[in-house]
């Protein structure tokens, strides 16, 4: 076979394999940080320092009964979790992680590191992304029990309320950098300005970062807006019905939008793997540190901050960060027609 | 070759899929269905160079407006329709005039497709004519869309807003009188 | 290479399939659903014709009738609620009351 379509192929596998290794350690990190904010150990006793915890627990969900309740639709119950999985893992796919490489020489033209370059990627990202909404409606509805019918309709109307804010965020990006691609919005971010400052767009978007990241952890169910699997008053929302391989799907969809939230945030607003210093060839590094560290606020918010009950949760989602990211577009086309005029 | 081979792989899970969304007694997985025909000619638009198009369709209808009409199917816990106006709707099972109604469409549908296919001009391949570069730019999209069709976007916005003020108004349950 | 014919026949199968939707089923929400299915082969057409002619105009259309039926759809869908709450049945034949 020809060796640059094996290497891609073999791009292609790792970042998938890498995925699924983030939603392992995501649960191991989850618990540890969680455990160390609440001045106590967490997992210890698997592994070292509780490392093997994350297989212990898979182990576990896949020796448990597979139940559905009677009244539950066959076919939608089952389809519910896949569809979370499916979206999760492949809005992943035009999300660059490194610059391009040629394997050490291997190659004579480098490939780029990631799944594919689209020229319209964010989009992409976006629309598989409301895609998601689709596998916790249906858990919701197929479970036929009030509390999961419940969790689905809130977490639903959540996540399409905080679409439209994180769309918007999104549109100020794209015309700051003048490319739907991700990876030319990331190229767009190289440099320095003064000699000292890294041209991120963070910098240039502080309102549009924020309202980014507030819709993310919005659009993923985590942290204070996770109303809708609430487990001290939902029972547990949509996956209240759900056990053993079909239950893990779900943890593991959100773990996966989470990790692929913080990626889209890396490589949108905080440079992807362009660091003042470092390499190109180390870029992948970097965006490892920077989609880990964005990743810790995830989990530092969830253990932190008390949870929106869902009118306030709706309210802010509509009256407050709509406008406002409205507001920062228009403001950003404003400053940025004034410079280019 | 196969870029013929997904175009039959695109077109026919088009149809099939909305053929079943007619076929279907649950309003839950005709929603469904419709889901995926909407998915499968999101795939023809890729096909025909028009990614903005295609990922707009994905967004608008197969993620917005698709889980309004599940919502609106969960809130009214959506009847199936009941087994006796079934087998009446069903055309396979109508009395004879019906049946020969059928018969006439599709024959119908059989000459039309005899005439798109024979006739010269259409015949050609699609991307023939053009290149595809100046129809998949989102920048030309953009361009054309501000400048020559700018009072058929701002009439849209306007639209938006009334059909969204109509729809509160609508759906709103009656207060009575205190 | 696909001729344009194949996606014109595509779009009329679909068309006609959406047009025997509304015809023939009993419950408001598949109609809508139909009426959907019949304005995405329109697209279809358009985007079709579009490719082949080399125009942009050929995609800036659906973008409006995509537009134009979230609308419709926003507001249909309300009216099916308004209309359940009154007679608890969606099919189109209980609402005969202006028959005589």
């Amino acid at each position: 076979m020809d060796l640059r379509l094996l290497l891609q192929l073999a791009v292609i596998g790792f970042t998938f394999f890498m995925l699924i290794n983030a939603s392992a350690l995501l649960v191991l990190a989850e618990r540890k940080v969680m455990g160390f904010m609440q001045q106590r150990y967490g997992p210890y006793l698997v592994g070292p320092h509780g490392a093997l915890q994350p297989l212990a627990d898979i182990l576990k969900l896949l020796f448990k009964e597979e139940l559905r309740p009677k009244g539950a639709d066959k076919w939608l119950f089952t389809l519910a979790p896949i569809l979370s999985v499916t979206a999760a893992f492949a809005a992943f796919a035009t999300v660059p992680w490194g610059a391009e490489t040629t394997f050490f020489g291997l190659l004579d033209e480098p490939i780029k590191l990631g799944v594919a370059d689209v020229n319209v990627g964010l989009l992409v990202i976006f629309a598989i992304t409301s895609m998601g909404v689709y596998g916790i409606v249906l858990a919701g509805w197929s479970s036929n029990s009030k509390y999961s019918l419940f969790g689905g309709l809130r977490a639903s109307a959540q996540m399409i309320s905080y679409e439209l804010s994180y769309a918007t965020s999104l549109a100020a990006v794209v015309m700051l950098a003048g490319s739907l691609s991700v990876r030319e919005i990331v190229d767009s971010q190289a440099g320095l300005w003064f000699g000292f400052i890294p041209r991120w767009l963070i910098f240039l978007q502080p309102v549009g970062f924020l309202v980014y990241a507030i819709a993310g952890v919005a659009e993923t169910n985590r942290a204070p807006f996770d109303f809708p699997e609430a487990e001290q008053e939902l029972v547990a929302g949509y996956n209240t019905e759900y056990s053993s391989v079909r239950f893990a799907l779900f943890p593991q969809a959100e773990y996966i939008n989470m990790a692929t939230m913080s990626a889209v945030a890396s490589d949108l607003y905080l440079g992807g793997w362009h660091f003042p210093g470092v390499p190109v060839w180390l870029g992948w590094a970097v965006f490892l540190a920077k989609v880990g560290a964005f990743l810790f606020f995830y989990i530092w918010m969830r253990w932190t901050l008390p949870r929106y009950r869902y009118d306030q949760l709706m309210g802010f989602g509509w009256k407050f960060l709509l406008p406002l990211s409205v507001v920062n577009l228009i403001a950003t086309a404003g400053v940025w027609l004034y410079f280019n005029a | 070759m196969p870029e013929t081979l997904v175009f039959y792989l695109f077109s026919g899970l088009a149809i099939v899929a909305s053929a079943l969304v007619i076929g279907q007694r649950n309003p839950m997985y005709s929603v469904l269905l419709l889901v995926l025909s909407f998915a499968a000619i999101a795939g023809l638009f890729l096909q025909l160079d028009a990614p903005f198009l295609a990922l707009a369709l994905m967004i608008v209808y197969a993620g917005a407006i698709m889980v309004l009409f599940l919502f609106v199917v969960m809130l009214l816990n959506a009847p199936q329709e009941d087994a006796l106006t079934w087998d009446r709707a069903h055309p396979l099972r109508h009395p004879v005039v019906t049946r020969f109604g059928t018969l006439l469409a599709v024959v119908l549908s059989v000459e039309l497709a005899y005439a798109l296919m024979r006739g010269n001009d259409l015949a050609q391949p699609v991307g023939s004519r053009a290149g595809g570069e100046l129809v998949s730019s989102v920048r030309e999209l953009g361009r054309v869309l501000f400048t020559d069709y700018m009072f058929a976007f701002e009439a849209t916005s306007i639209l938006i807003l009334v059909a969204m003020v109509g729809a509160v108004i609508l759906a709103r349950r009656e207060r009575e009188p205190s | 290479m696909v001729p344009l014919s194949y996606y014109l026949i595509v779009s009329a199968i679909l068309f006609s399939l959406g047009a025997a939707g509304v015809f023939l089923r009993r419950n408001l929400i598949t109609i809508l659903l139909s009426i959907e299915i019949m304005l995405n082969a329109v697209n279809l057409t358009f985007v079709a014709f579009g490719r082949f002619a080399g125009d942009v105009d050929g995609q800036i259309i659906p973008f409006f009738v995509m537009t134009v039926a979230a609308a419709e759809a926003a507001v249909g869908l309300a009216l099916i609620i308004a209309l359940f709450r009154h007679r608890e049945s969606l099919n189109p034949d209980t609402f005969t009351n202006l028959k005589w």
